[in-house]
């Protein structure tokens, strides 16, 4: 049986597929302002790609801040289930997850059976968040995809004081302007991150085994800055951006 | 005032009248609508009228015949109008700080432009503060009374880390005297201390009878939940005392044992008990309430509501007066986060409760600080889930209800894999 997850995130939608407990496969596309078409569309994408006809699949489980706009899932479910089902499958040691969305930073505490104790989400704002970085990523003129790569050859990050995402903005841009390096910008930016994350993981108290979700989890040097913070190490799945399609796509299973 | 004008007699005697109609009826509405009439008339009527903190001794005022107004209550309908973001914003603009209490914002500025719901609070003629519960009461009493040109007594309740001390008590009593004499001057004659006697019991009264309202939500389904208990908590706040009190919750009482009795829950299909913390989200109570009850999920409980019969164990039945000092100082609000702890501990056996909704409230910080604490030992002694919501009791700028709503569908994701639905 074919069962499929769509989560449609701030930024972007994502689908997997999941048949006798494989993934058969995942895509993602962004969501633009029509969350409803997104996820349609990630759905109908993903099933051309591998050949596979509506009637073939299942159930389907949304998720994502536009669950509720899918409508041709049978269950919505938070995506913090989500990416703690996703999550255990990927490596059923995972005992903590650490997932940095678009606009939502989350840490789980899972059980060894990949059920739920506990979870903390982003207090109040956004910055810490894939927005955060996106906004950076402009001020710097530098390529998303290109800061991981670049923070691991700064000598000294920048300090970075601001807690708002939009004065932090103001903030690099002056330290554009008195010659700072990027590589030490773009490292500093990274630290601001892991440290607002850690915040809220150490509160929650987060034990190894620990794994990082969703789409920062792409950015080598945030994961390194955070493993720093957490004083942990941090193990991130090639599947990690979506895990919570598949968190959900596994949930859908058990659907009846 | 020899002779009043004719128009003011016909006045006066259509409140009276339309008063004594809805006391019949006993509704709360009504009951609250004749209470604020009779506050913004009692200029024409000759009585005066004290605003009071919303954990002051009002019993003084009640025996001197003195109406009590709570800007705190004042603020909830505020709140509850969905009128507080613009009120906040007009303190703001006045130049008060958008991290002050948002009750605090939201008076204030009422007080300039007579806005909220029932067009501003009738004015003054003393202010009676008591910092038991926060030490913002204390700047936000001394504005209005600059504001409004009153008298303004403040009833100093020290904090109680851990226990009563002698001293303390020693200390508050005495203000008690200060208090009676503040009042005496204030009114133009002598409190009659008979007449304080029989209010103190009145109160106790009242607040037992609260308590066995309260009490009938251990049963399972619960009668009634605690957004009734939200509404049904203004009479023990603002008329305690009076016998209408008296009267309102011993037919309350009767119909939540009426409705236990018959098995009649609150919600249609009640699963999930859960316990509320901290002063609700007034604009939002409606919302909150559908979406809790969309999860089968049952707010049975809460810490709040309670707090108005929290310290009967103090008070003596035979000497009201004297052990009010250590009723009014040992409020939940002004003791030390372990015992806020061991009394939410007690709630969840009490009600039987699956989980913990803490509205970790920007506007209160003695109800919110120590929250994370108390969440984690509930956690290691009950093994129970505790939800966050940040948010605020009257500003909805602090509200964000995608987050919120992920929040609570999360939790209750957690509770029902718990108990195994």
């Amino acid at each position: 049986m074919i069962t499929a997850g769509i989560d449609i995130g701030s930024i972007t939608t994502k689908a997997a597929l999941i048949a006798e407990g494989k993934i058969r496969g995942t895509k993602v596309i962004f969501t633009g302002y029509n969350a409803e078409q997104a996820g349609t569309n990630v759905y109908e994408e993903l099933l051309k790609e591998l050949g596979i006809e509506k009637s073939d699949v299942g159930r389907v489980v949304s998720t994502g801040y536009g669950r509720n706009s899918v409508k041709f899932m049978d269950k919505a479910m938070t995506e913090i289930i989500c990416h703690g089902v996703g999550a255990h499958y990927l490596n059923p040691r995972a005992r903590s997850v650490i997932d940095i969305g678009g606009q939502d930073s989350k840490a789980i505490i899972l059980d060894e059976k990949g059920k739920v104790k506990n979870f903390a989400m982003n207090d109040k704002c956004a910055a810490g968040t894939g927005r955060f970085l996106e906004v950076m990523a402009r001020a710097l003129e530098v390529d998303l995809d290109g800061f991981g790569a670049l923070s691991l050859r700064a000598g000294d990050p920048s300090r970075i004081s601001s807690l708002c995402t939009v004065f932090a903005e103001s903030e690099v841009i002056s330290l554009i302007s008195k010659g700072e390096k990027r590589e030490n910008i773009i490292a500093g930016i990274h630290e601001s991150i892991a440290a607002r994350i850690a915040a809220m993981a150490n509160r929650l108290r987060i034990a190894p085994l620990v794994v990082m979700t969703g789409g920062v989890a792409k950015n080598i040097g945030v994961v390194k800055a955070l493993e720093r913070k957490i004083g942990m190490a941090v193990e991130v799945s090639e599947y990690a951006q979506v895990n919570g399609a598949i968190g959900a796509a596994i949930l859908a299973t058990g659907l009846k | 005032m020899n002779k009043m004008p004719e128009i003011v007699l016909f006045f006066l005697a259509k409140i009276k009248k339309l008063a004594l109609h809805f006391k019949k009826k006993k509704k709360m509405k009504e009951i609250m609508m004749v209470y604020y009439m009779e506050a913004k008339s009692a200029r024409i009527s000759g009585r005066k009228v004290a605003w009071i903190t919303s954990g002051g001794p009002v019993e003084p005022l009640i025996a001197m015949d003195v109406i009590p107004v709570y800007p705190e209550n004042h603020g909830a309908m505020i709140g509850a109008s969905k009128m507080g973001t613009d009120l906040c914003e007009k303190a703001e603009s006045m130049g008060y700080s958008s991290d002050l209490c948002s009750y605090a914002r939201s008076d204030i500025a009422c007080a300039t432009v007579n806005g909220g719901p029932i067009g501003g609070l009738p004015r003054p003629d003393m202010l009676i503060c008591c910092n038991n519960i926060c030490g913002t009461v204390l700047k936000w009493y001394e504005v209005q009374a600059r504001y409004f040109n009153v008298p303004l007594f403040i009833f100093d309740t020290p904090f109680c880390h851990v226990g009563y001390a002698e001293e303390a008590g020693r200390y508050v009593r005495r203000q008690l005297d200060e208090y009676v004499l503040f009042l005496e001057k204030a009114c133009g004659r002598k409190m009659d201390s008979d007449h304080l006697k029989d209010v103190g019991k009145l109160s106790l009264e009242g607040q037992r009878l609260w308590q066995a309202v309260l009490a009938t939500t251990a049963n399972s389904p619960a009668p009634m939940t605690a957004f009734d208990a939200f509404y049904h908590l203004a009479l023990i706040v603002t008329l305690r005392g009076t016998p209408l009190v008296i009267d309102y919750y011993t037919q309350l009482l009767e119909k939540m044992k009426d409705r236990v009795a018959r098995g009649i829950g609150a919600i249609p299909n009640e699963k999930y008990r859960l316990l509320w913390d901290n002063i609700p989200i007034w604009p939002r109570t409606r919302w909150l309430s559908e979406k809790l009850a969309s999860h089968n999920a049952c707010l049975v409980a809460d810490t709040y509501t309670s707090a108005w019969c929290g310290t009967t164990k103090y008070i003596d039945e035979n000497n009201f007066f004297d052990s009010m000092a250590e009723a009014y100082t040992r409020i939940y609000l002004n003791i030390g986060v372990d015992e806020m702890a061991r009394t939410v501990l007690e709630m969840v056996d009490t009600y039987k409760v699956d989980g913990i909704v803490m509205h970790s409230n920007r506007s209160c910080k003695p109800y919110s600080l120590g929250q994370y604490d108390i969440q984690k030992i509930v956690e290691k002694e009950k093994g129970i889930p505790c939800l966050m919501i940040e948010a605020d009791m009257v500003d909805e700028r602090s509200f964000s209800e995608s987050q919120i709503s992920t929040r609570i569908d999360a939790f209750m994701e957690i509770i029902k894999q718990q108990k195994g639905a």
